[in-house]
């Protein structure tokens, strides 16, 4: 499955740049998989020591909270929209 | 994106006063002051680093005590420059710490041990006029123009205010189906106001990647780029309850928490006032507040988790709507290192603790202070939060500001202009 990454700021020193790149994967673990293939180092920006999702990144596949679905297993159909997003505060 | 382009060092030329670097509040790792967020190495929340090695602790206290009657009394102990109080600003803060004797025996409490900290005194009628006064100046700082946030309604009003004042233009984003109150008190000050079809998170979402993209460029997201700014406003409700009790540190508060940032920062605050020598160290409870609707931090609390589980919001709470708290993980934290507990009531009794504070203090709360106050209540009913000690409770907006939780309120008698159609209303 072929899907589009937005990337944020701090992550674009491993895109060259972009804010947009993208992966292959039938599900979000695969996709940050494939993300560290071409963007080597990114995958460890985005996960911890554990492989889990880090706990101040958010996630989205297409509008859905990957912690809403199946985290690391969330399906990422094709033409799918990923965006890496930092938690932020708010109010 | 601005944060390469805006020039920014420890020890640069961007005066923020005692301020001398952003540090993760994860991994420590510190980078120069600039309009930046998250962490690089690891995505946590970067938090400010300051200097206060030069302060003298009684030399301090005076200097604080002789300051205006605003948050900028504080000067010395914020990301600001010491001339803040010059600039065109909103200049919140200072608001009542009333004694609540009348809702203390309501409430079970001891005479003279109860406090609410009202916060609906500050110029757009809640404490985000406190964070706003902050990112303002960061916002000056660096360069920005623009002003803007993400905002559950509060916030959106304060921006908008603060932007007004200092000639800023402001684009702020809100849930399109927020309470009509707070959609004209942001809306009137001029600024754009945009609604965005979704909740909160929805909204905080779409602005943390508007801020990536070039239709971001040069502006000053309050509660993003300039969130460790933004967020040391709220140590400023620390400084003042300490202040206005005579120096001296309460023993218990009751903070709501939306995204979980007041609460830390108020922490912080007593912890630098400990630190500084201003009040005596004793020990103190945190307690923190939510609308069962929207409660993921206190359900992680009574499960014992250290991590937060988002939840979807439905509470007339709108304004501590926030599923997923940032600072959520930092708040249990400080609730266990403390003592205190994280608890929640539903909305029936959000709006009775809303009539009881207006009947027994005439303080009218928005929702959020009847969270803290039903909240209260709940926990000396279970005796987690001890009567006999002085506990602060906090009203953090207006209740003009969300007149549908309480609209059923209305007239006790319709009569005519006359005395015997009093008299037989029974009103005599």
């Amino acid at each position: 499955m072929s899907v589009t990454v937005r990337i944020p700021t701090i992550l674009r020193t491993y895109t060259g740049g972009q804010a947009e790149v993208a992966a292959e994967g039938a599900n979000l673990g695969e996709v940050i998989a494939d993300l560290e293939k071409n963007h080597t180092g990114i995958a460890a920006r985005v996960l911890d020591d554990q492989g889990k999702l880090r706990r101040f990144v958010n996630v989205y596949v297409n509008d859905d909270d990957v912690r809403f679905e199946q985290g690391l297993e969330t399906a990422t159909p094709d033409g799918a929209g990923v965006s890496i997003i930092p938690a932020v505060a708010g109010g | 994106m601005a944060a390469q382009t805006v020039a920014s060092t420890e020890n640069s030329t961007v005066d923020l006063g005692p301020a001398a670097a952003l540090s993760c509040r994860e991994c420590g790792h510190r980078v120069p002051l600039g309009p930046v967020f998250a962490c690089e190495e690891c995505f946590g929340p970067l938090e400010i680093a300051y200097d206060f090695s030069a302060y003298e602790t009684e030399e301090l206290r005076k200097r604080i005590e002789a300051g205006p009657s605003n948050i900028w009394r504080y000067a010395p102990l914020l990301p600001v420059p010491a001339d803040v109080a010059t600039k065109p600003n909103i200049n919140p803060g200072w608001t009542q710490l009333v004694q609540a004797d009348n809702l203390a025996r309501e409430l079970g409490v001891d005479a003279g041990k109860l406090f609410i900290k009202d916060d609906s005194g500050n110029p757009t009628h809640s404490f985000k006029d406190r964070v706003v006064a902050q990112a303002l100046e960061a916002a000056r700082a660096f360069g920005f123009t623009t002003l803007s946030c993400s905002s559950t309604g509060n916030l959106a009003g304060a921006v908008g205010a603060a932007a007004a004042r200092a000639g800023f233009r402001s684009c702020v984003f809100i849930p399109h189906d927020l309470e009509q109150g707070k959609v004209v008190m942001a809306a009137v000050y001029g600024g754009e106001l945009v609604g965005i079809e979704g909740n909160y998170d929805d909204v905080n979402r779409f602005c943390s990647e508007l801020i990536g993209d070039p239709a971001g460029e040069g502006w000053g997201f309050v509660n993003v780029n300039l969130r460790p700014y933004y967020a040391e406003g709220s140590k400023t409700l620390a400084y003042e309850i300490c202040e206005q009790l005579g120096w001296q540190l309460p023993d218990q508060l009751v903070v709501p928490i939306a995204s979980g940032s007041q609460l830390t920062k108020i922490d912080k605050g007593l912890q630098e006032l400990i630190k500084l020598g201003l009040v005596e160290d004793k020990p103190y409870k945190i307690f923190g507040a939510q609308a069962e609707g929207c409660s993921p931090v206190s359900t992680a609390f009574k499960a014992g988790h250290d991590v937060v589980r988002p939840q979807k919001p439905d509470t007339i709470a709108k304004s501590l709507a926030i599923g997923n708290p940032a600072d959520g993980p930092y708040v249990l934290d400080i609730a266990r290192r403390t003592g205190g507990a994280v608890e929640d009531v539903n909305d029936e009794q959000v709006v009775d603790a809303i009539k009881v504070l207006a009947r027994t203090e005439g303080i009218f709360a928005e929702t959020a202070g009847g969270v803290t106050v039903g909240v209260t209540r709940k926990l000396i009913e279970s005796g987690v939060l001890d009567p006999g000690k002085t506990t602060v409770v906090l009203n953090t907006g207006d209740g003009l500001k969300t007149l549908d939780a309480v609209a059923g309120t209305g007239l006790t008698a319709t009569i005519r202009p006359n005395l015997d159609s009093f008299r037989e209303a029974g009103l005599v």
